[in-house]
């Protein structure tokens, strides 16, 4: 169980260099919307970004890290196409390539490993994670709980800039999502060996549009 | 045109998996372009320095510019309304409020930017990267240029060389932009190069404006010069690193902080 602990702390931490702090994870536009005032508004909408896309990012995380440890990497291109149906905000498909491609660069830079060749130039953030995982000696699971934790912590770091909260509140909120976090990266984990096709397809389609809105703002402080 | 509308034009929306692995498209050093970053402070002539060298270079030189915004691509729009280079040639990146980490703690995306750039446009000269103005701490790491400037102006006040900093102690060359305005502010420019050439211990420091063609000019000669060291290897690139030990003048005749440890001090302007 302690195995690998420490790989996973590496890969989760919002300070790896790829980028992360640009984005909002869709807390900008929610907010500038009026869809989220306050911590319980902020608590909400986490809980509802890590059991849709945050979960769906997590079975393809899963997924990729399965399949690249046993050499199929025609599979791995399966899994980008079938993300990009799950993802139908254009706006959403291409920031996750660009993060999906900002991590690649980190971390073929920083743990050279086969397993990154097996992957293409912009790569969904999902896909690399679950291949970075793997070249980590981690298993779906972590690569299924890495990129769940990004996909709160992210809009969570965003919060203090974009609305009036007490960092202790946007924390607390985060420590009550920890047991969460393990069970649908289990859950993900459950849907590592699945078919492309049949992996999990939850989404969340008002985040979709807010997306393609925020997009088109002329003044904004995160990219997504 | 915003940076991610760009980017997605190089991010096809499909699997790109039968493409090169990544680090084929990454530009080798010895074709790559020479990499000026331009700090300092918001409003000091960050974007009009960089006009300005676009506009009297780009006849010796192919330069490109990727410019780091805050809350806009507004750097991005003026240097392409300046009709100085190509407009595609100038290129937005968007840092998320945090224009100190984009240059220094996670350069990734400018690097990515910059890469892109150098694709794109091959062979590039020189790439100018447009810091999001800061605050007098923020300095490129030498993992995103090979040299640096940071520009100050006189409007600021006279006495902020003397304060140092990594990038006013450091910077490859410190730029004092507005000398046309320091009659209107009170501040002697003669002191304030005196100060800055005291806290830089001998690198250069130019006092310049942009209604001033001769200052301008000796600010390009500069740029060649390094151009011509950067390409014989004679450049050694430099990081103006973390604060260097500076003086605090006390009663008991001062003391020196020496800040070790590579800490980050969040000193803005201090003393
Ligand atoms: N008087 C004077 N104004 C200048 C000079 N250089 C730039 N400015 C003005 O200073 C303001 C800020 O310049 P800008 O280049 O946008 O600064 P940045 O925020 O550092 O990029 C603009 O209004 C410029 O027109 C100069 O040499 N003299
Ligand atoms: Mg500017």
């Amino acid at each position: 169980m302690a195995q690998g602990q420490a790989a996973l702390l590496l890969l989760a931490d919002g300070r790896l260099p790829a980028g992360g702090y640009a984005h909002s994870g869709g807390l900008e536009p929610t907010v500038q919307a009026g869809r989220v005032s306050d911590a319980a508004g902020l608590e909400r909408f986490l809980v509802g970004r890590a059991e849709t896309t945050g979960f769906v990012a997590a079975a393809f995380a899963a997924a990729a890290c399965e399949r690249v440890a046993r050499d199929d990497t025609a599979a791995l291109s399966a899994l980008e196409s079938e993300l990009d149906a799950r993802t139908p905000s254009p706006e959403l498909r291409s920031v996750s390539r660009i993060l999906g491609r900002q991590l690649l660069r980190v971390m073929s830079t920083i743990h050279p490993h086969p397993h990154f060749a097996r992957l293409g130039t912009v790569p969904h953030q999902p896909v690399v994670m679950g291949v970075a995982a793997a070249a980590l000696g981690l298993g779906p699971r972590d690569a299924a709980l890495a990129i769940l934790h990004e996909s709160v912590a992210g809009p969570a770091a965003a919060a203090a800039k974009l609305m009036r909260i007490d960092p202790f509140d946007v924390h607390a909120a985060l420590a009550r999502a920890t047991e969460r976090l393990d069970r649908l990266a289990d859950a993900a984990a459950n849907h590592a060996d699945a078919l492309a096709s049949e992996l999990p397809s939850r989404g969340a389609p008002l985040s979709d549009i807010a997306a393609e809105h925020h997009r088109s703002w002329n003044v904004r402080l995160f990219a997504s | 045109m915003r940076w991610s509308a760009k980017l997605s034009t190089l991010v096809p929306d499909k699997p790109a998996m039968e493409e090169n692995s990544m680090a084929k498209t990454t530009p080798t050093n010895e074709h790559r372009a020479l990499r000026i970053g331009v700090a300092g402070p918001v409003g000091t002539g960050k974007s009009s320095v960089i006009a300005t060298l676009c506009r009297s270079l780009s006849d010796e030189f192919v330069i490109g510019v990727i410019t780091n915004d805050i809350y806009t691509d507004e750097d991005a729009r003026f240097l392409r309304s300046e009709g100085v280079l190509p407009a595609e040639r100038i290129r937005a990146v968007e840092t998320g409020a945090c224009p100190h980490t984009a240059i220094r703690d996670d350069v990734t995306m400018n690097l990515i930017a910059i890469e892109d750039l150098e694709r794109d446009f091959a062979p590039l000269d020189i790439v100018l990267v447009e810091s999001g103005g800061d605050n007098l701490t923020a300095t490129f790491s030498p993992a995103l240029v090979d040299a640096q400037l940071f520009v100050l102006d006189v409007a600021g006040g006279g006495d902020v060389a003397r304060k140092g900093g990594p990038g006013i102690g450091g910077a490859d060359l410190l730029v004092i932009n507005k000398v046309d305005l320091a009659e209107h502010v009170d501040v002697d420019v003669g002191q304030m190069v005196a100060d800055a050439e005291k806290a830089r211990e001998g690198r250069p420091v130019l006092a310049i404006s942009r209604k001033r063609p001769e200052t301008t000019s000796q600010l390009c000669d500069w740029v060649r010069q390094l151009y011509r060291a950067y390409v014989d290897g004679s450049h050694a690139p430099v990081d103006p690193g973390p604060m260097a030990p500076h003086f605090h003048a006390t009663d008991d005749g001062g003391h020196v902080h020496s800040h070790e440890g590579g800490h980050t001090h969040h000193h803005h302007g201090h003393e």
